[in-house]
């Protein structure tokens, strides 16, 4: 998505009934942030946003860029963030020949996934029950508790390192990668080095 | 962001706080993808010795590349190869651009002993034009506006005569721009 270098807007400070309704809407979307929210997004803390290419918008609070969101989707965080609470996201991990294709900007494809060093979430999760948004984590070597449905957003781990290298939406949903082992799996991905990642937020 | 938050309450920080390559803005374990890597790697041992010896000690390393296979290893390297070349590339260009990028101060007759001064040719060397605009106007407490070129392009536009000031301004502020790249021009208004 962000492919190409981006040229920074000037950023416009959000009115605060914006603020709350945004710290709704990412505490809808990622649950087990609600722990770290006071220090993501502080009540008093005046969020900036940066209005970026091909109508997507940055959310940024003191010069550190949080969330990116396209045409009023779901808000994806923006890799640093990652970084700073990498258990707070559903996460899958792609195997080492991967890594290279997906920090070039190539769409994720199932076999990355499904290989050895690939890590899917485990068989049989149960999908989400009301009310039990917290219980849902990494468990065994890297997999998360559930199934991961088409359309959610995720974060892409890599074999062999510590941090993310990749934010984006599902193509396919992980029970049908599991299934196929081919095609698509995460397109238009946030990842290192791309032009968001280069942004200029001061 | 944290500071504010620590005094009003003891909450406890659980943000990770994550290093980043000053050479190539990545988390240090991906360096290897990054195209510099030799700078990277001499960053790294000089900022965070520690860290250096845990990513590219032999044996990290030949866990890297036993996991795949032998054909798969010699794409990688032929890829790794490549970026780096690109990205010598591409900083060689930039060089050799700013090396012959030329700044032209231009002082332009408006009536007779009313000038404007003209600075073209900034943006060559990475700078906000409207920025430095601004930081002229406040030096020499005169308009100073960024105006479109009919060439294309754009040049900064100073009231008065400030010629020869603004280029010890220049060269003391924005120390990129080489001494002998910029060019005092005299524009007298033809009649």
């Amino acid at each position: 998505m962000f492919k190409k270098d981006l040229q920074g807007a000037p950023k416009q400070k959000l009115k605060s009934s914006a603020q709350r309704a945004l710290r709704q809407s990412l505490l809808a979307t990622y649950p087990l942030l609600t722990p770290h929210i006071e220090e993501i997004l502080p009540k008093k803390g005046s969020l900036e946003s940066m209005k970026l290419p091909d109508r997507n918008t940055l959310y940024v609070l003191d010069s550190v860029p949080l969330f990116y969101q396209n045409d009023g989707s779901d808000l994806l965080p923006h890799l640093k963030l990652v970084h700073r609470f990498p258990q707070a996201f559903p996460s899958i991990r792609i195997d080492r020949g991967a890594i290279r294709f997906v920090l070039s900007g190539a769409t994720l494809m199932a076999p990355g996934l499904t290989s050895a060093g690939g890590r899917l979430p485990v068989d049989g999760g149960k999908p989400l029950e009301e009310g039990k948004e917290m219980e849902q984590g990494i468990v065994e070597d890297g997999r998360w508790s559930r199934e991961l449905a088409k359309g959610e957003p995720v974060v892409i781990m890599a074999e062999g390192k510590e941090e993310a290298c990749a934010v984006g939406t599902l193509a396919a949903g992980t029970d049908e990668v599991k299934a196929k082992g081919k095609g698509p799996v995460v397109e238009d991905a946030h990842f290192l080095g791309d032009g968001l990642w280069n942004l200029n937020t001061a | 962001m944290a500071d504010t938050e620590q005094s009003e309450a003891p909450v406890e920080l659980q943000s990770r706080n994550v290093i980043y390559c000053g050479v190539c803005t990545l988390p240090p374990e991906y360096c290897e993808y990054g195209g510099t890597v030799k700078k990277c790697q001499e960053w790294l041992e000089k900022h965070h010795p520690d860290m250096y010896a845990r990513i590219w000690s032999p044996e990290a390393l030949e866990a890297a590349t036993a996991a795949l296979s032998i054909d798969a290893q010699k794409r990688a390297a032929k890829d790794a190869q490549k970026k780096a070349a690109k990205a010598e590339a591409a900083e060689q260009k930039q060089a050799n651009k700013l090396a012959s990028s030329v700044v032209t101060i231009k002082r332009i007759e408006r009536n007779k002993k009313k000038f404007v001064t003209a600075v073209i040719g900034l943006e060559a060397f990475g700078l906000d034009l409207k920025k430095v605009a601004k930081d002229f106007g406040k030096k020499f407490a005169t308009g100073s506006s960024v105006t479109k070129l009919p060439s294309g392009g754009e040049e900064i536009v100073v009231q008065g005569d400030v010629s020869d000031e603004l280029e010890e301004f220049i060269l003391e502020k924005y120390k990129d721009v080489p001494e002998d790249n910029i060019e005092l021009v005299d524009d007298k208004k033809k009649k």
